[in-house]
């Protein structure tokens, strides 16, 4: 599903190269659960960053679903995120002027112009999915951070993305909210097969997980699976 | 597209003060022009009638010279029957042109028979005048009747040689070739002054004209025309330029044929009021573009993150223009239709209120201002088009925003 060969990424800091992830390969399948995890400064955010096709590599090749990613432009990028890629954030990055159900629609009316009956199905369900039904109407700023993850995994699935990134999002929750949460996104990969691919420091989610990819100074110095397939 | 207004229209409501204070601005911008407008052209058209319809007509058509010597008011300088034919006939088939009139212009010594002073005169058929210039009548003072053997004297002269209606007074002048002639008038009614050449002239019949300077043939100074529409005007004067291409025996152009621009300085002001008008125009524009192009920068600059969360969901890029550029031109929107309707209002209360004011000697003027349907038209496009150039530049910024560095952003 996701093939990065030789993957680099040199950052320029003054007159200095700051080489953040030094010649990396790696390959992962639909439907798995991975964590990747590090350091901070071990590149593990600049990595998801490239895989989910918001940054581009200093050299090497990222290929997704047989696309290549390195050849698209900027508006390409976009509707390939759009069509296939989710992005959760640590601090769930919902828009304060929408309503959670508007929120969850977002993408749908944006990115997506699906119709009017089809958005509707497809939010109610998730909505439902994620408990958050009946706060469907509420403002971001009227619910709780664990409610405001709920929307943030809502509406990055609401697209039937092939691929989740999530950048620490249990960071900003409590321990017993961030269990629900981690509870939540595996039932959903169950369900969907939908691959979710974690940058985080949470043992919650790294306990969770069907692989761990260890990152130190931009190497995988460990691949390991956690679970039996 | 509705959903892009919609998601605009709450982040214009995210800030409600700022969105507040950005289309008062506007608002008030919106109401100076208009207001401003209406009351400059109340003026305008006041001046513009007051030049037209009771001294000057639209047009005006005379031999070859005659009105860089009109000081003298010449009488070697009339237009004479074959002349006059050549030019009715242009007249009559003008498709701009009303109705016009002949008129004797001379100059006259003026007796009560006790003093002596002099005059200018124009000598007119009032019938036909009185078609060209419709508010004549309007600034003769006790007035009934203009016929044979009667003079409308102008108000200063009237004052100062104390004449009143149904005096009876002397008019001597000199004709063409120079010998001296006299006739006896009865003061018909007294003739308002307005600003402006011929403001000060008195009038007398055509025909006493003739008699008092022996004209025998027919002759005349000057063809004063309306036209059916003042805006024709430049039209007018190219469908009539025949009159003007005619030449005379010495291969040179017979006639000229001036409009009231050319003829009054008053022109002048009107022209002084328009560029006013424009400064206004491109101060409204700076206010506009500069409010909202402020706005607009502050609300990239404070959405940054959000930005970057919308373009890795994986917003287009002309999507997110289209966000900043909804919200630029709803505030446009919003602040030309207050405006619009703050302008109404007020012109309709200084309507109610009878605002009079005075110009030159003239006192009591009623100020009338009148908002057209197409200056308002015209701001509020301005404003709209103008709001949405301010926005571009910061769209087109937060279009371009590297998502990873916007969702670095705190």
């Amino acid at each position: 599903m996701i093939e990065a060969k030789h993957l680099q990424k040199v950052y320029k800091v003054g007159e200095l190269d700051l080489t953040v992830i030094k010649d990396l390969s790696l390959e992962i399948k639909q439907g798995e659960f991975i964590s990747i995890i590090g350091p901070s400064g071990s590149g593990k955010s600049t990595l998801l960053n490239m895989l989910g096709c918001l940054d581009t590599p200093t050299s090497g090749e990222l290929q997704i679903d047989s696309n290549q990613i390195n050849s698209l432009n900027k508006t390409k990028l976009a509707q390939f995120r759009g069509d296939n890629i989710g992005f959760i954030f640590q601090s769930f990055n919902l828009i304060p002027v929408l309503s959670v159900y508007e929120n969850i629609e977002y993408p749908l009316i944006m990115i997506q112009n699906l119709s009017d009956k089809e958005r509707r199905k497809r939010v109610l369900k998730l909505l439902k999915e994620v408990e958050m039904l009946d706060q469907k109407d509420k403002t971001p700023d009227k619910i709780s951070g664990g409610q405001m993850q709920r929307v943030a995994i809502a509406r990055a699935l609401v697209t039937n993305p092939k691929i989740v990134f999530a950048d620490e999002p249990t960071a900003n929750l409590d321990s017993k909210t961030a269990h629900k949460i981690i509870e939540l996104m595996k039932k959903i990969q169950k369900e969907h097969g939908t691959t979710f691919v974690f940058a985080t420091h949470d043992e919650k989610i790294v306990a969770n997980v069907d692989r761990l990819i260890t990152l130190i100074d931009g190497e995988i110095v460990e691949d390991k699976r956690t679970h039996d397939e | 597209m509705n959903n892009i207004f919609k998601i605009s229209y709450r982040n214009l409501k995210r800030n409600n003060r700022r969105t507040l204070l950005t289309t008062s601005l506007i608002t008030l911008g919106v109401v100076f022009v208009l207001v401003y407008t209406a009351l400059a052209g109340s003026f305008k058209n006041y001046m513009i009638s007051q030049i037209t319809d009771t001294a000057m007509g639209h047009l005006q058509i005379h031999k070859k010279g005659y009105v860089a010597s009109v000081e003298n008011l010449p009488l070697d300088k009339n237009l004479n029957e074959k002349a006059i034919k050549f030019i009715e006939e242009q007249l009559q088939e003008s498709k701009y042109v009303e109705s016009y009139s002949f008129r004797i212009k001379f100059g006259a010594m003026f007796s009560n028979f006790a003093e002596t002073t002099n005059i200018r005169l124009n000598a007119i058929a009032p019938k036909s005048e009185f078609t060209v210039l419709p508010s004549l009548k309007d600034r003769f003072q006790d007035f009934t009747r203009f016929e044979k053997g009667s003079i409308i004297v102008p108000e200063i002269l009237a004052k100062g040689m104390k004449v009143k209606k149904d005096d009876t007074v002397v008019l001597v002048a000199n004709n063409k070739s120079g010998s001296v002639n006299g006739i006896n008038l009865k003061v018909a009614g007294i003739v308002e002054t307005i600003s402006g050449p011929g403001g000060r002239d008195g009038y007398i019949h055509i025909e006493d004209a003739k008699k008092i300077l022996r004209i025998k043939d027919v002759e005349v100074s000057e063809i004063v025309v309306r036209l059916k529409d003042n805006s024709m005007l430049e039209k007018a004067m190219t469908e009539l330029s025949p009159i003007t291409q005619k030449l005379n025996k010495k291969g040179k152009p017979a006639f000229e044929l001036h409009s009231w621009k050319k003829l009054s300085p008053f022109y002048n002001i009107v022209k002084m009021l328009d560029v006013m008008n424009m400064a206004i125009k491109v101060i409204l524009i700076s206010i506009v573009l500069i409010s909202i192009l402020n706005v607009m920068i502050m609300s990239v600059y404070e959405r940054v993150k959000e930005i970057g969360t919308i373009a890795a969901m994986g917003t287009p890029p002309s999507t997110i223009i289209k966000l900043f550029l909804a919200e630029g031109l709803m505030l446009g929107i919003l602040g030309a239709i207050l405006g619009s309707a703050v302008s109404f209002g007020i012109i309709q209360m200084i309507d109610l209120m009878e605002i009079t004011y005075s110009f030159g000697r003239e006192s009591d003027l009623l100020l009338e201002p009148i908002l057209q349907l197409k200056d308002v038209v015209l701001i509020d496009i301005i404003v709209i088009l103008i709001s949405l150039i301010a926005s571009i530049s910061p769209a087109i910024k937060a279009s371009r925003l590297d998502p990873v560095e916007a969702l670095r952003t705190n």
